[in-house]
Parts: structure tokens; sequence; C-alpha cells
């Protein structure tokens, strides 16, 4: 059954974007990662405009990551004196993101800039994740294996505006927090993504929050800055199709459901794992993308009338 | 014969025997003109179930030749950009712009357009692919422009908005000729135009051109036309279905 969008002005299956919905609501249910770096280059595959599938998933993000925090929040696993705080940073770094954005473009090659800065950062995190699990995973089924201290104390530890978080079970200066949401930020606003990629394994690992608290907590902040990026997309580029977002929502809230529920059986060295993989394989494709060379050389860049 | 006309205008193809009844009616009533032809419709309705139309363009001439129709949608202008392996990366490195190009092109021919007209003739009344005026804006060389402009028709075919290949006018008899002309579901809207020529000799001796409309209707017409005027409250009501949707799409857990 085909569906025609109005401001993507293309007709595609209902069912197609159900199930695309389904299975980017399931990875954001499991890991509170809000999905777009898969869901945006997917909806280009079935034929939506770039610039529509950019702005329409970040609609369908504000809906999938409030159905997503409310689930959460329901167990008790939404920390949300961490999350304003961190959202406090990331407003703040949004800003200095546009602004280097618009010099980028000024400058010519922002899509390479990205893509780049997109394989280093994945590359980078993914493989260090990796490691970091492999080597828990070996250290857990060794007997008698000395236990590692919850967390260890460095510098971080020696910040003022010391802070209690009570749902994370940390004490730490929000100094911290307010300096990872404010790089996040940046990264966003230049990548044009919602941030859980980057927020979620920064939370596991500089600010030592307990995983199940993470997702939760990594959702509430994507609900605000989806919103944010819908509202300016709408406005300046007119590229929202609230038809399009309604209908992956709808695909999205079930596999979100069914992603939470399974997310909570995982431990929480295989759910880093898991993470780990899937963001070793982004970067993978993303190298791939930009080595390979391309089926047509040429594309139609704009069609304004 | 009492179906009211007005009825079938909308019907796409497949009532041979109204069409044949339609054309004898306007042979009968135009023997004046060389040529005559007309669409099943002049408005290709885009609604939400919105798959991709046809319609079907008939007509009849006062003699023997050929018929040639052309079918185009609003001009646009559009760019073209090429990669090429910078450091081992892929990288976007020229683009050429073109002033104007049709959003959507079709051609139908009764016979070969080789065969049927001569260069100059098809050049004029830009038949086939080929002699799609494209103007390349700035100062890029000729070969540069043509590469380009080769890379444009072979996306837009891929987008199935350019033909691969001539379509064919069948001719009933020596003087009715009919053809179906395809929309695919990502037609751009705007107002198209129709133009049907008869050929002799080598030669357009009579032409006819008929618009046809394009256009979103119902609920998309609305949104589409809503986004555009008022696109900060459509963003924040955009937000807020999401938002609602989300909520509710969270409720039976409650329960649960």
């Amino acid at each position: 059954m085909d569906i025609y969008l109005p401001i993507a002005e293309v007709s595609v299956d209902v069912f197609v974007l159900l199930g695309l919905g389904g299975v980017v609501g399931f990875l954001s249910g499991v890991f509170g990662v809000g999905g777009g770096f898969l869901l945006t280059p997917l909806l280009i595959f079935i034929g939506v405009p770039p610039t529509v599938a950019v702005a329409s998933s970040a609609n369908q993000l504000v809906g999938a990551s409030v159905s997503g925090v409310l689930a959460q929040w329901r167990r008790g696993n939404v920390d949300f004196k961490m999350g304003y705080v961190l959202l406090v940073g990331g407003l703040a770094g949004s800003i200095l993101g546009v602004w280097i954005f618009t010099l980028l473009k000024r400058l010519g090659q922002i899509e390479l800039t990205i893509s780049l800065c997109y394989v280093l950062m994945l590359g980078t995190l993914g493989a260090l994740m990796m490691f970091e699990s492999i080597r828990t995973q070996w250290r857990l089924q060794r007997p008698g294996a000395r236990r590692r201290k919850l967390h260890q104390h460095n510098w971080m530890h020696g910040l003022p505006l010391k802070t209690r978080f009570r749902r994370s079970k940390l004490y730490i200066s929000a100094l911290l927090p307010i300096g990872i949401g404010f790089v996040i930020g940046v990264f966003s606003a230049i990548l044009g993504i919602g941030g859980g990629f980057i927020m979620v394994p920064a939370m596991i690992y500089m600010l030592g929050m307990p995983t199940a608290v993470v997702p939760g907590t990594s959702l509430l902040q994507i609900i605000f800055v989806a919103a944010n990026v819908t509202l300016l997309q709408a406005y300046t580029n007119r590229t929202v199709d609230a038809v399009l977002a309604l209908v992956l929502l709808v695909g999205g809230v079930i596999g979100a459901r069914i992603g939470s529920r399974f997310g909570t059986r995982l431990r929480g060295e295989q759910l880093r794992l898991l993470l780990a993989l899937m963001v070793l394989a982004v970067a993978a494709k993303l190298a791939i993308d930009l080595t390979a060379s391309p089926a047509d050389p040429y594309s139609i860049a704009s069609e304004k009338e | 014969m009492s179906a009211p006309v007005a009825g079938w205008v909308n019907r796409p193809s497949g009532c041979g025997f109204q069409m044949l009844a339609m054309i004898l009616f306007w042979t009968a009533s135009a023997h004046a003109e060389a040529l005559v032809a007309d669409l099943t419709s002049h408005l290709i309705a885009i609604t939400t179930g919105f798959t991709g139309a046809s319609v079907v363009l008939f007509g009849t001439s006062d003699g023997p030749g050929d018929i040639a129709v052309v079918v185009r949608g609003p001009d646009r202008e559009m760019t073209v950009r090429r990669k090429s392996r910078i450091a081992g990366l892929w990288v976007n490195s020229q683009e050429v712009t073109f002033a104007s190009v049709p959003s959507f092109y079709f051609v139908a021919a009764s016979r070969p357009l080789d065969e049927i007209v001569s260069p100059a003739t098809a050049a004029l009344y830009r038949l086939g692919i080929t002699n799609l005026e494209m103007k390349a804006e700035g100062g890029a060389s000729p070969e540069v422009v043509d590469a380009f402009a080769t890379a444009l028709v072979r996306t837009q075919q891929r987008a199935k908005l350019f033909p691969s290949s001539v379509g064919r006018v069948n001719f009933i008899g020596e003087r009715l000729f009919r053809t179906t002309i395809e929309f695919p579901s990502n037609v751009p809207t705007g107002t198209y135009l129709v133009e049907v020529f008869l050929v002799r000799d080598r030669d357009v001796v009579s032409g006819q051109t008929t618009p046809l409309v394009v256009s979103k209707v119902g609920i998309d017409a609305d949104v589409f036309g809503f986004a555009g005027r008022r696109p900060g409250l459509y963003g924040a009501i955009a937000v807020l279905t999401a938002m609602v949707a989300g909520w509710l799409a969270s409720l039976p857990f409650r329960s649960a």
C-alpha cells in the first residue's frame, strides 16, 4: 500500500516505512541512541530527498524519544538532574556548532568534513569500547579474578561545583557533564545528529553512570535537541514532512517497546559490546562510502524552481 | 451512446469503444483543422494514495502523415555535481548549473523520430532527448558541459522523469491515433504542456498545444500549503504532534 508524502513529493510503501521506523525504534529502545544516523541514509535509499530525510528524521525522533523516556522513567531509569545539566552544556555547544558549520560551509567541502569527522570519531570510539568490553568479558570468565573498582579517581574528581546525582549514584563536579554536553552540542550541530551516539559512550565511560540509567537520560536530552532541529528545519528550509514522521513514529514506538524490554534483559557488558560493534559498523560504512568508487560520480545537487 | 462526456474525463484508459465514439465526434465537428487532439484528463490529482498516473492522448489528422507528441513539465534550474578522487577520497569537485531544464519530459512518435523529421526540425521543436536545450551557466568548456548534461539526462531517466526510449503513437486506420503518457509517483507539480505535431515530408505541417495540470489535492495540498505559508507554526505543530504521539504510544505501559 503506497502513501504519497506531501513535502517529500514521492510515494512510498507504508509497510516499508513502518518497518524502517520499527528497526530504528528497536535500536533506540535498547541503546538509547536516536538512530538518526541509520534512519536518514535508509530514507534517502528508498527515494526521499536528502534534505527532507534529515529534517523528518529529527521530527520522528522527538516522538520516539518522548515515548522512550516515559517508558524508562516508569522503571526509574531516568536521571533528570543529569539530563538537564547535560542539556545546558548541549545548548551552549550547539550555538558554537552552528557557527562552525556556517564557517565550514563558506570554505566549501562541508560534506567531506562531516564524513571525515564521523569516521574518525566513530572509529576511535568504537575501537576503544570494543577493547574495553572484550577485556571485561575475558576477565569475567576467569574465576577468582580481582573485581574492578567502581570507578577510578583522577583529575576530573578535583573539579569544583561538586553535585550529587542520586539516580546515577555519582558525586561529581557539575562542570563535567556540562563540558561533555557542550562538546556533544558542537558535534551534533555540525553533523546534524541527535548526539545519542556520542552521548551514550561518554556517559558510560567518562561520567561512569550505571548502564541502566544511560538510555533514558540520553533520550531525555535528545528530545530537546531533536525538537530544536525540527523547528529550525521547518522554519528555514521547509523540509519537515510531518506525514512521513508520523508513519515512521507508529513503527518506531512498537520497535522501541520491544527494544527497551530486550535491553533490560541484557547484561551491561553485552550491551556495551553490541553498541561498540554498531558504532564500528557505521564507521566502516562511512569509510567505504568515502573511498569506494561511486556508481555514478555525477549527482543532481538541487532542484530549485 | 448516452454516457455524459464529463463522466469519463478522469478515466485513464481502457474504454476503447467510448474513445472511438469521442474521436468520431471530434472528427465530425472539426474538419476545418488539420490536426485535433485531446487528453482523457487535463488534471493529474495527487492524493494520499497517488502511485503515478497514465493519461491517454488521442486525436485525428486530416490525412496521411506521422504524429509526434512531446510532454514537458515546468522548467527548473538544476545543478549537477561530479565527484573525483582526491587523496583516496571521493569528493565533490566540480559543478555545472543548467538554467532551465524541463522537470519532466516525454516524447512519442508513430515511427522512429529520425525517419519522420529532419535534424533541423527535430531541434526546432525539441523532439527527442538530444534536442533538449540545456544552457549551462558560468564558463565551463563545451566538453565538460556536455558530460554534465549527459549525466543529468541519465539521472532523470533513472528517476523515470525522462524517457529511456521514444514512446509509440498508434494509428487506428489512417487518421485516428492514440498514445499513453505515463507519469511516475514522483512527478513534479505544475503546469505541463502537451504538444502534438503532424509531420509530412520530414516537416511539421500542423501542431496543437494542450495544457495539463499536475497538482496536489486534499490533505496533501493542505499540509504542503500550510508548511509553506506558516513554517514556524507548522514546525511547532509537527513537534507537538510527535510528542503527543510518543506519549500516547507509551500509555499502555502503565497497565502492563
